[in-house]
């Protein structure tokens, strides 16, 4: 095919995609042994077979506005189109260092954004500066080591993690230098009690959990573990990525959490981008604001300033986070305003407990409580057809949904995650319901249909060990 | 009900009775009732068009000024094509290519981007993108450390301050010790690195075109470190190496850098990208994503995220970072612009961004209140020092529609006086004339 080329290969010698002005400054030449050497090797390309091939690269891919996103703990939800108007607005795209004074309008939607963000969660004061969730938890963690080190606690080297947690939670807590600590939960995954008070020593740094945790469950006794956790002298973690549900409703601060990070990409609506930017503010109550990344961005009288603040975690990032984003996830704040957080909340929770019941005869629905935004099958009821949760992403490929986030979380073995965001319409739902129910019904009558789907999407299944054993990873690796 | 949440009261009812409670508020009836009583206050929901007035609003509180300052974060030209290839919802709204079927558009992006990186560091392989150049060089210290099993790394005083901040972040979390090598004459001291390199050092990290615009003689470091087996970590603008000698060229074991100069906008610091490229030896070792190439059933040629063993959803608390996805939309960005500017354009670009900062150069030094510090060749950001008031300056220059320089001594306290300047490719000869005519009435 044609448009199945790379942009290398559709290179032709001296094509070219752009210009740039002529001038008549004299031309530097720099001292020919700082030069390359070899003949540099890029695609050389018109402009019209650039915008075509990538045109073309685009249909390969799936989105959102193509149809429906039921991921589990990823809130894929609609992505307004007026939040990118705003940020393409060259008004705000200025250089990062001009001096402050000529920069307040963006100084203001920072501030303005950690404010309403505070707000929501419940929390004091807010960091925009890390680049996306898993930066936002490293930020979380690298406070809660320095706090304890600023108080002389340096035997805190514990980080606990229920084994229900996203990846990213042992591996951050690994990379801020803490032991993560994974503890059992409770089959429906929340925490045991008694496990954690056994847990819990004067060697606990803190804790990180999800609430609603990974099966969409709420953590009912929250109090009572902020307080245990608080008594041992630990500290209470919040991972965003399951905020979304509680927007409006409760709010983690007011559960005794003390740091959290926010997915602005999956709460507020700035867009995945196939996988980033994101952006993972972190908010702390306030005896910890000190502690938020440097540069702090803070209002003296009317004017915004940027400080640095020596009991800081320090930089961890080259300039203020993604403002890009950031300014998009302000303006969908103010989009929603006080009168709707909560129908987010209401209603994603609506879908997901719609979906569930609508379903529970053709899949296994391992916890039958009430959840959040998301809820876990174990795969299909019957299991006689052999068919398996892949199986069952694959085929539902060939009807244009994108499947459920599958294999996770690992407490199931054949877990389907599903979280449908409030953007989508009962009929949306509705459609997706009739699909998972046609699949189940596929696996029983024709399981070789599902087994080797997907038979209508432009490539096949894929032979990933391949790919791991012999890796080509670059054009020069094909010819 | 509302544009972005479609149920009406009617279709919540029905949905409510499939579910088997009465009122939405059923629920949420497990959570605490005192949780669910606090007050909020967050602006009021706006229209479209309130949301244009305050967004106006704010637009009129920035001042627009055409920029001399470089220093990590470069105003070049985004041609016209790349935001509206950018923006198509298949890139723009789709998620993380865990399903190759239907991601193949994002995967075959992300390959044509490795090969992109690769071709322009020459390095083995390239991962799928990291937050911004500061937070990749120190994925890339972890790197070595981990792999040497050393707890000490060696930085060049010529790195961008930044960079460094983030580097001592990092590394003082996970207890490995920064040491750095002095500059001289505003590069890395060999003789200082020579000196303090060391068998506990998991190797170096130099930055060149530097922090202060200068390209730097990477060539000595690869036998020294030889002598200790320490890794070699190269920081480069990659933008650069599309006429500089790459960091594969001088024995680099990781290169690494940010790619924002490659077309990606201002945008107020961020989202910018980093890259990573190393050797086939630390493939294994390096963190992110990597797409390759694989087989469909039909064996059909198609591109799959691989070696994900080395990731933190598999390894957790055993992983050596804990990095996602991130910059995938701006590994695009790049891509597009690396294809759109081709390997000529490239060059093109940087050699105006070089004529011009040169020429801006040259007129600042030959003003009274300007002067030459370092001597030696520089790319598109340059050191100069002032006799004038550093806000005064400044002011004098926002007045007049200019940004200054960046101030060094907001980093470095012998630099007081000291300014870093830099004329992309946007800079007209008349707007550095007329920068040049406004600092001469000062």
């Amino acid at each position: 095919m044609y448009y199945d080329k790379l942009i290398f290969e559709i290179s032709t010698d001296n094509h070219v995609g752009y210009s740039l002005p002529q001038s008549n400054i004299k031309p530097h030449t720099l001292d020919n042994t700082f030069l390359r050497d070899d003949e540099l090797y890029l695609p050389e390309v018109s402009e019209v077979e650039a915008v075509r091939h990538y045109t073309n690269v685009s249909f390969k891919n799936f989105g959102i506005e193509k149809g429906f996103y039921p991921l589990g703990s990823c809130t894929m939800k609609y992505n307004p189109k007026i939040n990118q108007d705003i940020s393409n607005n060259p008004a705000f795209h200025l250089h990062p260092n001009q001096s402050l004074n000529t920069a307040q309008g963006n100084l203001e939607i920072y501030y303005e954004t950690q404010r309403i963000l505070s707000e929501l969660s419940g929390l004091d004061a807010f960091s925009l500066n890390p680049y996306a969730g898993a930066h936002g938890e490293l930020v979380g963690l690298m406070i809660i080591k320095k706090y304890h080190a600023d108080n002389k606690d340096t035997k805190r080297t514990k980080i606990i993690v229920p084994d229900s947690a996203h990846g990213t939670n042992p591996a951050s807590a690994s990379v801020a230098g803490f032991d993560a600590i994974e503890v059992k939960s409770n089959e429906d995954g929340t925490v045991k009690l008694k496990d954690l008070k056994a847990q819990l020593g004067d060697d606990t740094a803190g804790i990180m959990l999800t609430n609603p945790n990974t099966l969409g469950i709420f953590e009912k006794d929250i109090i009572e573990i902020a307080k245990l956790v608080h008594e041992a002298g630990g500290l209470l973690y919040y991972d965003g990525a399951n905020l979304n549900p509680l927007l409006g409703k409760v709010r983690p601060g007011d559960m005794g959490f003390d740091i959290m990070h926010i997915n602005l990409h999956k709460t507020f609506s700035t867009p995945h981008g196939g996988g980033g930017p994101g952006s993972g503010p972190v908010g702390v109550k306030a005896y910890l604001k000190d502690y938020l990344p440097n540069p702090q961005i803070v209002k003296e009288d009317d004017t915004y300033t940027l400080k640095t603040n020596d009991k800081a975690i320090g930089q961890i990032s080259h300039f203020y986070g993604n403002f890009g984003v950031y300014i998009k996830a302000y303006t969908y704040l103010l989009t929603i305003g006080k009168e709707h957080f909560k129908h987010i909340g209401q209603n994603s929770v609506l879908n997901a407990n719609y979906i569930k019941e609508s379903l529970k005869d053709n899949y296994k629905l391992p916890i039958k409580a009430i959840c959040k935004h998301e809820f876990v099958f174990d795969g299909l009821k019957d299991k006689s057809s052999g068919v398996t949760t892949l199986d069952i992403a694959k085929r539902l490929l060939d009807y244009d949904v994108h499947p459920p986030t599958i294999y996770f979380p690992l407490v199931f073995k054949e877990s389907l995650m599903i979280e449908p965001p409030e953007t989508e319409s009962k009929a949306a739902i509705d459609n997706f319901i009739s699909v998972m129910k046609q699949v189940a019904k596929e696996a029983k009558e024709n399981p070789d249909l599902v087994k080797n789907a997907p038979h209508t999407t432009i490539v096949k299944r894929l032979d990933e060990a391949s790919a791991a054993r012999n890796p080509r990873v670059k054009y020069r690796d094909l010819l | 009900m509302f544009k972005y949440i479609p149920h009406t009261e009617a279709e919540i009812k029905e949905m409510l009775q499939v579910i088997g409670v009465k009122d939405i508020d059923d629920l949420f009836l497990e959570i605490p009732k005192k949780l669910k009583d606090f007050e909020f206050n967050v602006p009021h929901s706006h229209s479209e068009l309130e949301i244009y007035q305050r967004f106006n609003e704010l637009a009129n509180k920035n001042q627009q000024l055409i920029s001399f300052i470089g220093a990590g974060a470069y105003d070049h030209y985004t041609p016209s094509v790349i935001r509206h290839i950018i923006e198509r919802q298949e890139f723009l709204t789709a998620y993380t290519p865990y399903q190759p079927e239907i991601s193949q558009g994002t995967l075959q992006y992300i390959f044509e981007y490795q090969s992109i990186i690769t071709e322009l560091t020459n390095m083995y392989v390239a991962n799928a993108s990291m937050y911004d150049g500061a937070t990749a060089t120190a994925e890339a210290m972890f790197m070595a450390t981990a792999k040497k099993k050393r707890q000490k790394i060696l930085v060049s005083s010529t790195l961008n301050p930044n960079i460094k901040k983030v580097i001592e972040t990092y590394a003082k979390y996970r207890d490995i010790q920064v040491d750095y090598i002095k500059e001289e004459n505003g590069q890395t001291s060999i003789k200082d690195f020579t000196t303090k390199n060391s068998k506990d050092h998991a190797g170096v990290i130099v930055q060149s075109p530097n922090f202060y615009g200068i390209i730097e003689d990477l060539t000595p470091y690869r036998s020294v470190l030889d002598e200790t087996k320490g890794l070699l970590i190269v920081n480069s603008d990659i933008s650069t190496n599309s006429l500089l000698k790459p960091a594969g060229d001088f024995g680099a074991d990781i290169a690494v850098g940010d790619a924002q100069a490659l077309g990606v906008p201002l945008s107020y610091g961020g989202p910018y990208i980093g890259y990573i490229a190393t050797t086939k030896k630390l493939m294994r070792k390096m963190p992110g994503r990597i797409c390759g190439v694989t087989e469909d059933t039909d064996n059909k040629r198609s591109f799959v995220l691989t070696l994900q063993a080395r990731e933190q959803h598999i390894r957790r608390e055993k992983a050596n970072s804990n990095i996602c996805s991130n910059q995938s939309l701006l590994a695009l960005l790049v891509t597009v612009y690396s294809a759109v500017m081709g390997k000529k354009g490239l060059k093109e670009a940087q050699q105006i961004s070089i004529n011009n900062t040169h020429y801006l150069y040259n007129k600042l030094i030959k003003l009274d209140t300007f002067e030459a510090v370092y001597d030696a060749e520089f790319f598109k950001d340059v050191v100069v020092k002032t006799t004038l008031d550093i806000v005064t300056l400044q002011q004098h220059l926002n007045k007049n529609g200019f940004t200054s320089g960046l101030h060094l001594g907001d980093y470095n306290k012998d630099q007081t006086q000291h300014l870093l300047f830099s004329a992309t490719e946007k800079r007209t000869q008349a707007e550095i004339d007329a920068f040049i005519d406004c600092l001469e009435v000062l």
